[in-house]
Formats: structure tokens, C-alpha cells, sequence
């Protein structure tokens, strides 16, 4: 039997996860929190947010995510996959920056607009 | 002199959902004052997810959840000022703000929202004993260095706090390639979620010290390191239970206090528990016109509450603009008393004109607590009560009051909460 606090929303349910019984998940407050249980306990996903560089922009990073949970396991590899971007103003919320990180379906994007500033 | 029909205080989430609801709600002339270049606020370099959840049933990033407030803001012909000041507001409701281009100058308007927001706790507010070399950041200066303006502020890392805005930082810090050597926590608990200390400190597995605090900070011109030790009951350091950790940078994340200086010098009541300002159920301070919402009320853990908030002042300050102000009979006002293990409630007043079947009553408890009953009592009289399966003084909670209820009650109803 695994304890887990769900984490997919500020609620916090205490979840009890058995692994002998398929993984069966109870102290869920909604279903989502049955497959999260789930899915923790199996292979942990997590969304990443960061920031890159910008340039000519009001500020000098742009803040970005995955647009999907990536596998907590490459959240370290992608963020030095970071280092190395470079945007250029204007951006866009949304625009995509790397297109499907480590192959796991996931794209990073931007999460706000920054215009051109001279 | 410019007049406008209602001038909002700070462009932050309070502000920007009171503009739209104002707007939406008829008000016309509408200002948006706001100090910093840009609008969103804090919200800007809360980069991480988890936003809006309530609100816009998804889960979003500070930024994003701020540019959709924006846009809908830009689409109206609301006046949104940027880089300008406020100095003063005075009870007849004029501005005295300041700005580059137009220097000093006095607007003024039928309505006024304050939405200034809180700020944080320093070492200065605590006292921690040491030295004073640079390398103590509160953890929010730490966030706006490391996400808006690209600078890193050290690379071994203790964290005094456990309150949300650290804990995030823990995380952050630790992906921007730094050490976060320990969260210290002085309470027995921790007041942040509980899915930012999974997702933050067990997944890094940062270590969390409950019932310890720095007891000095080490350190002639760079942080050097901190002496972290155990405190009783009492919260005092005990003997002997001295840990040194060698760090080079201390993020404070040790509360926020909302910022009241406009409104303490405009004359309006403030609420020494809240910190705020004492509003009625329609976020009306204590002077009729002015209202308040989001951290400058009372500090929120979720920004879609402060979006809530935000739209109950709006509207309510487009009601008065078209002078819809129900008649209220003062006698008929309840005030919220804090009993056992609660330390504030939200709204201060309700009156019945105010709301229509059921009103809304926030607070939080000072002590976690499982298997929860919370009471509200009129003198030895049980009116309402609820049952909660934890509580915790970092988790704002809500009850719906009937409107009968509050009928019954003869002005004062005290909130309580009993559990294990």
C-alpha cells in the first residue's frame, strides 16, 4: 500500500494506492485523482516550466512549459536543453520553442506575449 | 480635472478581474493604475503551473493566467496606466498618483477599488541574529530576479519557510542548477500545500525541518553559512540542537502582509488580524465607494479566489457608479467573531440587502486539524455547522451561510473549529 498527497490540484487528497489489487486507488476527491495515483506509483509525469532568453524584449526571459506532463525522469535533461535557446521579440503565448522534447509528444511553448521593444 | 466613473488600485488579479466586472457590470469611465511597466503583477513571475484551476477549469501558468485578464482588459476601452503611482486617496475619492510623462497630478472618481496587493516579510520583520552580508533574499525578490530578469542569486541554498512562494523557489532553484541545502520550517507543519512540498522539495528530495529556525545567519561580505537549530513548543531555540549549513544564500519565505499604506492614510478601518481593510460581503471598506479586493483584503493562497473577489468589488463599484446601492439598515449588520482555532474570518460584515440566499464566509485556523467541525454560533446557539476532513492554517476555507441564519443571529456570530 502506498500513501500519496494528489497533486493535481490545491486540494491535496491523501490517496492509498495498493499495488496488489491493480493498483486500485482509494481517498480520491474526483477521478482524475484515481489516475494520478495510478500513475504515480507506475511512471511519474510532471508538467516543467522554466524560462529562456529573450532578447529585445521588456525583459530578458521568456517563461515557457510543456504542454503535456513529460516523465518526471527528463525533467533535468530538458531544462539544459533550455540553456541553449534564444527567442527573439515578439513572442507569442503559445508559439512554440522546442517542438517535441526527447520524443515524448510533449512541445515547449511560451506562456506569454513580449512585443519588440527598440 | 479627469474624472472617471471608478479607478482601480494596482493591475494585478484583483485589479484586472475588478476592471472587467466593473465593465461588464455598466461602469463606463474606468481606470487602472498601476505602478510597475507592465500589467498582471505578481502573477508574472509565478512562472510555474497551477493556476486557475477553479476558474477557468484548466490548469495554467502565472503568466498565462494574467495575459487572458489583460486581453480581455484591452478589448474594453478601459484606461490602463502604467508606470504610474498612486500617493494618496482621499475620502471624497481623489487620486493624487505620479508618472513620467504627466508628473504630479489629481484625478478623480465616483468609486475607488484598492488592489494593491501584499508584500513579503523581510529578515528585518523577523529578526534573525547575525551578521548582515548580501545573499538573504525574500524568496519573491529571489523569484523576480531568477524568471523576469535573468540573474541567478547564489548556488547553495537554504530556504527559511515553508509557505508556498519557498517552496516553489526550492524547486526553482534546484532546475536553475543550484543546491537547496534545507527548507526550514519554525512551525510544527507546514503552511505551504501539499502538492507544492511533493512536487517541490520530496521530488529534489530537499530535506524539510519542521520545528527549526535559523538562529544566525554567518557571513562578512556573501552569505557563509547558517546555524539552524530546533525550537520547542514555545518556539524557542533549544540548546544543543545546533546544525551549521554552508550556504552562500538564504531565501526568506516567512509571510506576506498586505499593503495597506494608501488605505490606513485615507482613514479607512483596518482589520489587525487580517491586516486589511474590514469590508461588508460586497468588498465595501468602511468608507461607502471605496472597496477592496485580493492580498490587500487578506492574503489568498489562490489566485482564483483573489479573481472572485475581484469581480464581486467590480461589481459592486458599477452598482454604486449607477447609484443601485440597496438601503442597508445598520442594525441589521452581522459581524464574525474568531472562536477556538480560528484566526480570521472574511467578510468582517455581512448585511442581508447584501446578498441574496446564501453569503460566503472565508477564513483559516490557526492549528491543523483532522476530522473538522466548524460552528458558527449565535451566543450558546448552534446556527450552522460543517464537517472538513483536514484543515490547515495554509488552506483558506469557505463556508455558505443561509440567509436565514443570519437573520436569526442578533449581530454576532462567532466561527469555530473543533477536531483532532
Amino acid at each position: 500500500m502506498k500513501r500519496l498527497i494528489c497533486i493535481l490540484c490545491p486540494k491535496g487528497c491523501h490517496l492509498e494506492i495498493d499495488e496488489k489489487q491493480g493498483y486500485k486507488v482509494s481517498g480520491n476527491g474526483c477521478p482524475r485523482g484515481e489516475q494520478y495515483g495510478k500513475r504515480e506509483v507506475i511512471a511519474p509525469v510532471r508538467t516543467l516550466t522554466s524560462t529562456v532568453k529573450v532578447v529585445d524584449a521588456l525583459h530578458s526571459r521568456c517563461p515557457v512549459k510543456t504542454d503535456s506532463a513529460i516523465p518526471r525522469k527528463l525533467i533535468l535533461k530538458a531544462m539544459r536543453l533550455l540553456d541553449n535557446v534564444q527567442l527573439q521579440a515578439p513572442v507569442h503565448c503559445g508559439d512554440i520553442v522546442i517542438e517535441n522534447v526527447f520524443d515524448s509528444g510533449a512541445n515547449i511553448i511560451a506562456t506569454r506575449d513580449l512585443d519588440k521593444v527598440s | 480635472m479627469e474624472r472617471y466613473d471608478l479607478a482601480i488600485i494596482g493591475a494585478g488579479p484583483a485589479g484586472l478581474a475588478a476592471a472587467c466586472a466593473a465593465y461588464e457590470n455598466g461602469a463606463r469611465k474606468i481606470v487602472v493604475i498601476e505602478r510597475d511597466r507592465e500589467a498582471g503583477g505578481i502573477l508574472n513571475q509565478c512562472i510555474h503551473n497551477g493556476f486557475g484551476l477553479h476558474h477557468f477549469k484548466e490548469e495554467l501558468t502565472g503568466p498565462e493566467y494574467a495575459q487572458r485578464f489583460i486581453r480581455m482588459v484591452k478589448e474594453t476601452d478601459i484606461n490602463l496606466l502604467l508606470d504610474t503611482m498612486v500617493l494618496k486617496v482621499t475620502q471624497d475619492k481623489k487620486l493624487h498618483i505620479m508618472n513620467p510623462q504627466d508628473g504630479y497630478k489629481i484625478v478623480s472618481a465616483e468609486t475607488v477599488i484598492l488592489a494593491m496587493g501584499c508584500r513579503e516579510r523581510t529578515r528585518g520583520a523577523i529578526g534573525i541574529p547575525g551578521t548582515r552580508p548580501a545573499g538573504v533574499f525574500t524568496a519573491g525578490a529571489a523569484q523576480r530576479y531568477v524568471n523576469i530578469e535573468g540573474y541567478m542569486v547564489g548556488k547553495r541554498v537554504v530556504i527559511l519557510g515553508s509557505g508556498d512562494i519557498g517552496l516553489i523557489m526550492a524547486r526553482r532553484m534546484t532546475l536553475e542548477g543550484a543546491k537547496v541545502l534545507a527548507c526550514i520550517e519554525l512551525m510544527p507543519y507546514s503552511n505551504g500545500l501539499s502538492r507544492n512540498i511533493v512536487q517541490c522539495l520530496d521530488d529534489y528530495g530537499i530535506p524539510l525541518f519542521l520545528s527549526h529556525t535559523i538562529t544566525e545567519i554567518k557571513g562578512k561580505n556573501r552569505v557563509e553559512g547558517v546555524c539552524v537549530q530546533k525550537v520547542d513548543k514555545l518556539g524557542k531555540p533549544i540548546p544543543g540542537t545546533e546544525i551549521n549549513f554552508d550556504c552562500d544564500t538564504v531565501l526568506l519565505s516567512v509571510g506576506l502582509i498586505p499593503e495597506n499604506e494608501l488605505t490606513r492614510e485615507t482613514g479607512i478601518e483596518i482589520d489587525h488580524r487580517t491586516r486589511g481593510p474590514v469590508v461588508f460581503e460586497n468588498m465595501e471598506t468602511s468608507v461607502p465607494g471605496i472597496f477592496a479586493c485580493g492580498n490587500v483584503a487578506h492574503v489568498h493562497d489562490l489566485v482564483d479566489y483573489v479573481t472572485a473577489e475581484g469581480f464581486r468589488a467590480g461589481a459592486a463599484a458599477a452598482r454604486f457608479c449607477q447609484n443601485q446601492i440597496p438601503a442597508y439598515d445598520s442594525k441589521r449588520v452581522t459581524t464574525f467573531k474568531c472562536g477556538d482555532n480560528v484566526s480570521y474570518a472574511f467578510p468582517q460584515h455581512i448585511r442581508p440587502e447584501g446578498i441574496n440566499k446564501y453569503a460566503e464566509l472565508f477564513f483559516r485556523v490557526k492549528r491543523p486539524v483532522i476530522n473538522a467541525v466548524i460552528e458558527l454560533k449565535s451566543g450558546n446557539e448552534v446556527l450552522c455547522s460543517y464537517k472538513r476532513n483536514h484543515m490547515a492554517p495554509g488552506e483558506m476555507e469557505k463556508i455558505i451561510i443561509p440567509k436565514e441564519a443570519l437573520e436569526t443571529a442578533d449581530g454576532l456570530l462567532t466561527i469555530s473549529v473543533a477536531g483532532e
